[in-house]
Parts: structure tokens; C-alpha cells; sequence
């Protein structure tokens, strides 16, 4: 079983970012540099990674490496000024007296394949201004507007899932 | 430091606040979702990050839970969402839309727009 | 000092928590009441954690941790109890 994974040219630089990974997990959940906890958590790092870089693949993620997690950075980066942008949004339409919703749902469609990049384009799109994602069919998304601005499938794929897609498409390429 | 903590830990309750207050004023579930989802996920990144700064040996720990609290609050909320919606809660009648009776799970539904008053009863 | 804007600000969080309390006793379906108690727990971490700092105690950091994690199975059962039954 290991003899044929090994084979896997991703195996070995999969496990090292796996392990890093669940070191940085490890020190921050004890707080401390005392050497003793250290050497439980490299051991127990070292057989987690082990076990999971099985079956890390087969969840759909991509192999990992440089440029993917500087994308992924950028991402975070500009998803949380979205999350800033929503909140103020969202507080204006509740304190408002008269509050200016005019709700519905609307289909958007999806060009990503795997379902973990579909699930994080799914949470992207609940912390974003006035959409949430109410269930996904195939590749197309419901969606719940909080103020429904077209109704045509082109257009609301245009200004809700764009901003998001273009850097998950290179995340997930 | 210590003062910007502060400043984020009450930025942070500003908008649990709002967040709770949408939950009580807003018409229908889907709506309530919106401002539950939204403004508690912020905001409870926010207070828990502006503990961290204010005491830094927690800060790390903080960090976690806050992570945490992001990556899962959407997923709970979807779930629920998508709960309500297939059990035939009905939408408030001020919505303009309902496109989900294209699809075949849907068309069982009893969800339709102009059901639900706007005014709670008393 | 710092203990005592912490507690002021514990106390507004405590109100948003009073006034979710209300709609779960008004809402008039299940499903509003399930989105009530999802706004209760993120919003209880919350408190969580600012207790812990007033108190100066490091364990209740742990308790939010345990808390969040048995919240979102308990809400994602119940999510699919709304969705066909048990």
C-alpha cells in the first residue's frame, strides 16, 4: 500500500506541507516551546500526516505548492474586504426604518469542476453583500438575494460569482 | 496595543448587536439568515481576534477559534437554509423572485411568494 | 480598567443574545427558530471568550472551542431533521 503511493510524484512534497501544517496547528493550540510537548506533537503530527495524505488527493484538493497558497492568500485578502463591505450593508438595511430589502432567488452557473472548490465558491458567496448560497444542483448555484438586481442567468452570474471565480479557477486549475 | 484591541473588540460587539437585531426585526427566515449569518460571523471574528491582541499569549489560540467560527457559520447556515426551504417555509411578500421551481427537487415544494404577511400577528 | 470596558461590552453582546431569545419564542416556524438558535451560539463563543478575559481565566478559552464544534453538529442535525425528518 505505502510502496505504491510512494510512487505518486506528488506523495512526498504532499506529506512535508501536510506535516508543517499540522506543526503550526499543534503550536497553537499549546501556547508553549517546552521540549517535551514539542516531541509529542512532531510524533503525532508525523502520524497524522501520514494517515491523511492517503486520502488527501482523493478529496479533490489540488497538489499543493508555491504559487497556489499565494493565491490563496490574495484570495483570503480580498474576501475579507468583502466581508467588511457586506456587514456594512447588511447593518444599513436593518437599522433603515423602512428597510430597503426587495428579496427573491436566482440561478447562477458555475464553471468548477471539484466539489470542495464549489463548497468554498458556496461559503465565499454567504459572507459577500446580500447573496447566500441556498443549495447546489450540478453546476448551478441558487441563490438568495437580499435585493435582486436582475433576474437574467448571465447577468447575476456576472456580479455575484465572477469577483471569486476567477481566482478559485486558478487555485483549483 | 492594548487600545486597538479595544477599538476591535467594540467594533466587533457593535455588530453582534446589529446581527441580533436583524434576527428580531427582518420578515422571513431567508432574510434573517442574511443578517444572522453576516453580521455574527464578523462579528465574532472581530471580539475574539481583539481578545488576542489585548492579551498576546492567547493570541494564537483566539486565532484558531476565530478561524473556526469562520469556516463553519456559512456551512450551518446553508444547512439550515436549505432545510427550510425544502420543507416549504414560505417567503415574505415583499420578494420578487422564486426560481427555484425550475429545478426537478423543487417542484414538490410548497414554498411560494405572498403567503406570509408581512406584520407578525399578534 | 481594560476588565471593566469588557464587561460593559459583555453586557451589550448580553443584550443581542435577549433579543435573539425573543424571536425564538415568537418565531412562528421551526426553521425560525433554529436560525435563532444558530445566531445564539456564534454569538455565545463570542461571549465566551470575553468572559474569559474579565475573569482571567485561560480555560474558557477551550470551552468556546468545544462549544463551536458541538453547535455546528447539533445545528447541521437538526438542519437535516428540517429537511425530511429523522
Amino acid at each position: 500500500m505505502l510502496k505504491k503511493n510512494v510512487e505518486n510524484k506528488y506523495w512526498v512534497k504532499n506529506f512535508l506541507y501536510l506535516f508543517f501544517f499540522l506543526i503550526i496547528i499543534w503550536l497553537a493550540l499549546t501556547s508553549t516551546f517546552q521540549w517535551e510537548e514539542l516531541i509529542v506533537g512532531i510524533l503525532i503530527s508525523f502520524l497524522l500526516a501520514l494517515f491523511l495524505n492517503k486520502n488527501y488527493l482523493k478529496l479533490g484538493f489540488p497538489p499543493l505548492s508555491i504559487k497556489r497558497i499565494a493565491v490563496s492568500i490574495v484570495y483570503f485578502i480580498v474576501l475579507f474586504f468583502e466581508i467588511i463591505k457586506a456587514n456594512f450593508d447588511v447593518a444599513y438595511r436593518v437599522i433603515h426604518p423602512k428597510m430597503p430589502i426587495k428579496p427573491g432567488i436566482v440561478v447562477i452557473k458555475t464553471g468548477l469542476k471539484q466539489d470542495i472548490a464549489k463548497m468554498i465558491l458556496a461559503n465565499s458567496i454567504t459572507l459577500t453583500p446580500g447573496t447566500f448560497t441556498l443549495d447546489i444542483i450540478e453546476d448551478k448555484l441558487l441563490i438568495h438575494w437580499i435585493n435582486v438586481k436582475t433576474e437574467g442567468l448571465e447577468e447575476a452570474t456576472k456580479i455575484i460569482g465572477e469577483r471569486f471565480e476567477k481566482y478559485l479557477k486558478v487555485i483549483f486549475a | 496595543m492594548e487600545l486597538f484591541g479595544m477599538i476591535i473588540t467594540g467594533i466587533g460587539t457593535i455588530f453582534l448587536l446589529i446581527g441580533n437585531l436583524g434576527i428580531l426585526r427582518l420578515p422571513d427566515v431567508y432574510n434573517r439568515i442574511q443578517a444572522g449569518t453576516k453580521c455574527t460571523t464578523l462579528g465574532a471574528f472581530l471580539t475574539i481576534i481583539g481578545v488576542g491582541i489585548i492579551q498576546p499569549a492567547w493570541f494564537w489560540k483566539c486565532l484558531l477559534i476565530a478561524l473556526f467560527v469562520l469556516v463553519t457559520n456559512p456551512i450551518s447556515s446553508h444547512a439550515i437554509a436549505r432545510g427550510s426551504h425544502k420543507s416549504g417555509v414560505p417567503m415574505c411578500d415583499r420578494s420578487v423572485v422564486d426560481k427555484s421551481k425550475e429545478f426537478e427537487e423543487y417542484k414538490a415544494t410548497k414554498a411560494t411568494i405572498k403567503i406570509v404577511a408581512f406584520k407578525e400577528k399578534k | 480598567m481594560s476588565e471593566t470596558i469588557i464587561l460593559i461590552f459583555s453586557a451589550i453582546i448580553a443584550l443581542g443574545i435577549f433579543l435573539s431569545f425573543l424571536r425564538m419564542l415568537l418565531g412562528p416556524t421551526a426553521s425560525d427558530r433554529a436560525v435563532a438558535v444558530d445566531t445564539i451560539t456564534t454569538t455565545v463563543v463570542a461571549l465566551l471568550v470575553l468572559l474569559g478575559f474579565v475573569f482571567k481565566r485561560y480555560v474558557y478559552l477551550d470551552v468556546s472551542l468545544v462549544y463551536s464544534v458541538l453547535a455546528f453538529v447539533g445545528l447541521v442535525a437538526l438542519a437535516r431533521f428540517l429537511e425530511k425528518g429523522i
